[in-house]
């Protein structure tokens, strides 16, 4: 088996898996109907996106762990999502945020995947790039309506931006597994997503009214799996509480 | 005796959408390959959308159609390249969804008009709709909201 190649589909599957399992923590409880619907389908995405990624990186392990296996029996430490994605969901505002973020970095880091030398990356990421490309029209969207909004919306937007923006560095981080993943035209190196995400970001954010903060520290640690937030720990306890309490349960 | 498999994609054709059962899992589009390998049926079928609950129910009635057909060595394919899009909902599916109150798929981005009253005079109310494949809309004429299928 490819050691780095199974890290680097864990890196695709926990982002999805652990933004899938935020964005459905909404379901049933958002502002409006409308919008309880849209985050339930955009984390059902994200969860099909995910069965297609462990699924592929359980094959690649072989050692006869499932994509659920890898899902709902590692622990923090075995997570390689990176440190954004697991914060807690507090408002709509920094939900829509966070979403938008990552989405751009997602479509773009998907269109180049979907160029992959390996035909199993190239097929999932053609199949989730179309579903990417729809959650970016829809998260983009929202960040302009509510940051170009009402006083109170704008700030409800500022605020999360400010928060997130040391946590965007990390979607660009590079060290060797991107390295080899890149030279064998498997993937590409993240870095080299920055400029277009970056093009993307400050024309949505400007039509927004919002204010890009101008430190480019970040936070980092996710990915690698060197340090996660103290908040995966808690949503892993509800996301895989069936699996920890009733091992093997099937219905 | 084996059929062939212009039968067996007429057989198919019976297959109701689980989620719209007014068009067939064919005129879906999602039904990419029926071959005969020996004896074995292989049928080979792309989601739609990653995450759509709806797949798992499709694959469990594609079998149980061909089954109750007689039909006992089969095996199902989940094909994801190339990716599925709603060029390949057919021409009878697109007129059975409009007849059933879903706006069919528009290159356009969004419905020509409203499946009830044919006015063109409609807004979008949320890019999701009630599954996967759905956003919501509105006509501003008769003022009844409706489905449309998405364009992807």
């Amino acid at each position: 088996m490819s050691a780095a190649l199974f890290e680097m589909l864990l890196r695709l599957g926990d982002n999805t898996l652990v933004l899938g399992h935020r964005v459905s923590e909404w379901c049933g409880k958002a502002p409006v109907l409308e919008e309880d619907i849209a985050l339930a389908n955009t984390a059902l995405d994200l969860i099909g996106q995910t069965q297609m990624w462990l699924g592929y990186a359980a094959e690649v392990e072989g050692k006869g762990r499932s994509a659920d296996d890898l899902a709902m029996r590692r622990d923090v430490w075995d997570f390689r999502n990176i440190l954004m994605l697991e914060r807690p969901n507090l408002d709509f505002g920094h939900t829509m945020m966070r979403q938008f973020l990552f989405d751009a970095f997602h479509r773009a880091q998907l269109a180049a995947l979907a160029q992959s030398s390996n035909p199993r990356v190239a097929e999932i990421a053609a199949k989730a790039v179309k579903e990417a490309t729809y959650h970016l029209d829809r998260s983009a969207e929202t960040v302009v309506a509510l940051g170009d909004g009402t006083e109170v919306s704008h700030a409800k937007m500022q605020t999360p931006l400010d928060l997130l923006w040391p946590y965007v560095g990390e979607m660009f981080e590079s060290d060797d597994v991107d390295a080899q993943m890149a030279a064998e035209g498997i993937a590409p190196d993240p870095d080299g997503l920055r400029a277009a995400w970056e093009a993307t970001v400050r024309d949505t954010l400007s039509e927004a009214t919002l204010t890009v903060p101008q430190d480019n520290f970040a936070h980092k640690g996710g990915r690698t799996g060197a340090r996660h937030t103290e908040h995966l720990g808690h949503m892993l306890t509800q996301m895989q509480w069936l699996q920890r309490a009733y091992p093997d349960a099937t219905w | 005796m084996k059929p062939d498999t212009d039968t067996i994609w007429a057989w198919l054709d019976e297959v109701p959408d689980p989620e719209i059962p007014v068009i067939s899992v064919v005129d879906l589009g999602i039904i990419r390959d029926v071959v005969w390998d020996g004896d074995v049926l292989e049928v080979a079928i792309t989601p739609t959308y990653s995450g759509c609950p709806a797949t798992s129910i499709i694959n469990l009635d594609v079998e149980t159609a061909l089954r109750a057909r007689g039909l006992e060595n089969i095996r199902l394919k989940r094909q994801l390249s190339p990716p599925w899009t709603t060029d390949w909902l057919s021409a009878k599916g697109a007129a059975r969804l409009g007849a059933y109150g879903i706006a069919p798929p528009s290159p356009a981005g969004g419905p020509k008009h409203c499946p009830r009253c044919q006015s063109a005079a409609v807004e979008k109310v949320s890019q999701f709709g009630s599954t996967p494949c759905k956003a919501h809309w509105r006509c501003l004429s008769c003022l009844e909201p409706f489905d449309y299928f998405k364009c992807i």
